[in-house]
């Protein structure tokens, strides 16, 4: 069985009289090198140049806001019960009269905070949300932090711009597939 | 007299100042076309496209601890890598930068100085060079230290030869060891290396050799001898090692490109040189006429710098036995067999002509009729 389509079998015979000068194994391994010094490179200068890296991505989480700009999240603990990692901490509060335009329902987090520390991006909040709340985002990383007071992302972290919303490139298979082509 | 003083002193610091510079991007050079040829974009973090990467590997070195092990030969262990960067350093100051320039009404060469020994004088620096690798190694104390500091020796020794032979056809042609009239002797596009196709070729092997540059870094083989000679070596002493060893391939580039490839010679020197002249007048434009001399023996430096990373970056390291096999048993009956057609060809009156000729007669004989008396051996399998 081949394991590959470029294995050959291995010349023991001798080397012939031209072949024995080095000049032409010389001259067809520069030629090798050469092309590639001129191929397109497979790395690239990353912090400057970054990949598209799918519309499946799981990087930074996010609170949807719905089109009002009302918050989804209605507290209801499941992502927190989902999250294999236990990282996501929550404190529900009552809706009073006059902020229905602020929370869509009668129950909001007065304070969802997740830990980055804890957090292995599984995506399964995003899984169980039944609001469709919780996102984690394809385009931005959780960025690197420095000391432990960084870590907790508060709903400040969290919540949604409205003036810059998060909307996803693809979600079903077809979409994508048609966006990897693009690349 | 004090002007042609001030002006020799400002050439001499000058080439002195620009060899240290392109040894500095060497280093950077090397790395990005060893990236490139590896599919890889290369150093870019220090500075635009990375120009300022030699500055940080230099800082590096300086702030790395200077450290002398124990059972060195602490004296020797100081003055190897000494050694080492001022012969490689020495070396360039034979070799003719440019044509002359006229400064106070008085010509002065573009060159360090033109002594009529000058090629001489750069292979007697280039076989002190390797004296700074063996007492470097020697006073390691460490085997793989003495391993590669012997092998340094040994090939300097068996590819100077070879080298020194091919030589002697450019002599031969030129009739003088002055870089500089070897140098005149290829005006316009009248190159040695159209007379010496096989004489270039093996005078560019051995200076890979020379520089112990990748086909030939058996000294410093890093899968065998841990680093070689300067295993035992940190900090800026280690840089100097480097350093040298990139010094060395500025100047065996700039020889290669004086002896073969016909130095500031370049064609329509004359037509460039008499418009010039006319135009900026008879100073101005024997100056300017330098100046582009000056950039084309640079181009052509670059372009043997590229040709040896090219090299470095393709071919694989020899064997020991394969190493000695090809200097004594290939390349020095080859240079032999060259020098004889060149004095042939010499002798002819046309030697441009005959040392064609006697190239292919070489060929047809070795090429045609040696396979015949070869005996055929039968491989194992």
């Amino acid at each position: 069985m081949t394991l590959t389509n470029r294995s050959r079998k291995t010349d023991n015979s001798e080397l012939s009289i031209v072949e024995n000068t080095y000049f032409p194994g010389i001259f067809k391994g520069m030629g090798v090198t050469i092309k590639h010094f001129f191929s397109k490179k497979a790395t690239i200068r990353y912090p400057e140049q970054k990949r598209y890296l799918g519309p499946v991505f799981r990087g930074h989480h996010i609170l949807k806001r719905d089109d009002q700009g009302r918050e989804r999240c209605t507290t209801c603990g499941l992502c927190a019960v989902a999250c294999p990692a236990e990282a996501i901490s929550m404190v529900a509060a009552e809706r009073v009269k006059g902020e229905e335009k602020l929370y869509r329902e009668e129950k909001y987090a007065a304070s969802y905070e997740i830990n980055m520390l804890r957090c292995i991006f599984c995506g399964l909040c995003e899984e169980a949300c039944p609001k469709e709340a919780i996102y984690l985002r394809h385009d931005k990383f959780v960025p690197v932090f420095t000391s432990r007071d960084q870590v907790i992302y508060g709903k400040d972290q969290l919540v949604e711009d409205m003036g810059d919303r998060y909307l996803r490139d693809a979600w079903t298979k077809e979409d994508m597939a048609k966006l990897w082509i693009k690349q | 007299m004090d002007t042609v003083l001030i002006v020799k002193a400002i050439i001499v610091v000058a080439i002195f100042a620009i060899s240290m510079l392109m040894a500095l991007y060497e280093t950077y050079a090397e790395r990005v076309i060893a990236a490139f040829i590896q599919d890889r974009v290369g150093p870019d973090r220090a500075g635009p496209f990375g120009i300022l990467q030699p500055l940080a590997d230099g800082g590096k070195l300086f702030f790395k601890e200077d450290f002398i092990p124990a059972k060195a030969d602490k004296w020797l262990f100081i003055l190897g890598p000494a050694v080492a960067m001022s012969t490689a350093l020495l070396s360039s100051a034979v070799i003719p930068f440019g044509d002359t320039i006229i400064v106070a009404g008085q010509k002065i060469d573009v060159q360090g100085m033109d002594v009529n020994i000058g090629i001489l004088w750069i292979f007697g620096i280039v076989s002190l060079g390797v004296y700074g690798i063996l007492i470097g190694g020697w006073a390691s104390n460490n085997k793989y230290s003495l391993y590669g500091a012997i092998r340094a020796a040994s090939q300097t020794i068996s590819y100077e030869l070879a080298m020194g032979i091919s030589l002697l056809a450019i002599i031969l042609m030129t009739g003088s060891l002055s870089v500089k009239s070897i140098v005149l002797g290829q005006h316009g596009i009248d190159w040695n290396i159209f007379y010496q196709p096989m004489g270039f070729l093996l005078f560019l092997t051995c200076s890979l050799a020379e520089c112990n540059r990748t086909p030939f870094d058996l000294p410093e083989s890093e899968n065998e001898l841990v680093a070689g000679y300067h295993t035992e070596y940190g900090s800026m002493k280690m840089g100097l090692y480097l350093f040298s060893e990139y010094v060395n391939m500025f100047i065996s580039s700039a020889v290669l490109a004086s002896l073969y490839l016909g130095g500031f010679n370049y064609p329509g020197m004359d037509f460039v040189y008499n418009k010039l002249v006319g135009s900026f007048g008879e100073v101005t434009g024997h100056n300017l006429a330098t100046a582009i001399g000056t950039l084309t023996l640079f181009l052509k430096i670059f372009f043997f710098i590229f040709l040896f990373m090219w090299i470095r970056w393709t071919l694989p390291r020899f064997r020991y036995d394969q190493l000695m096999n090809v200097a004594w048993k290939w390349m020095m009956p080859v240079a032999i067999v060259n020098l004889i057609i060149t004095a042939a060809a010499e002798l002819s009156g046309k030697p441009l002509l005959y040392n064609w000729v006697g190239l292919a007669i070489f060929g047809a004989i070795y090429f045609g009729l040696f396979p015949i008396f070869k005996k055929k051996t039968v491989s194992a399998n």
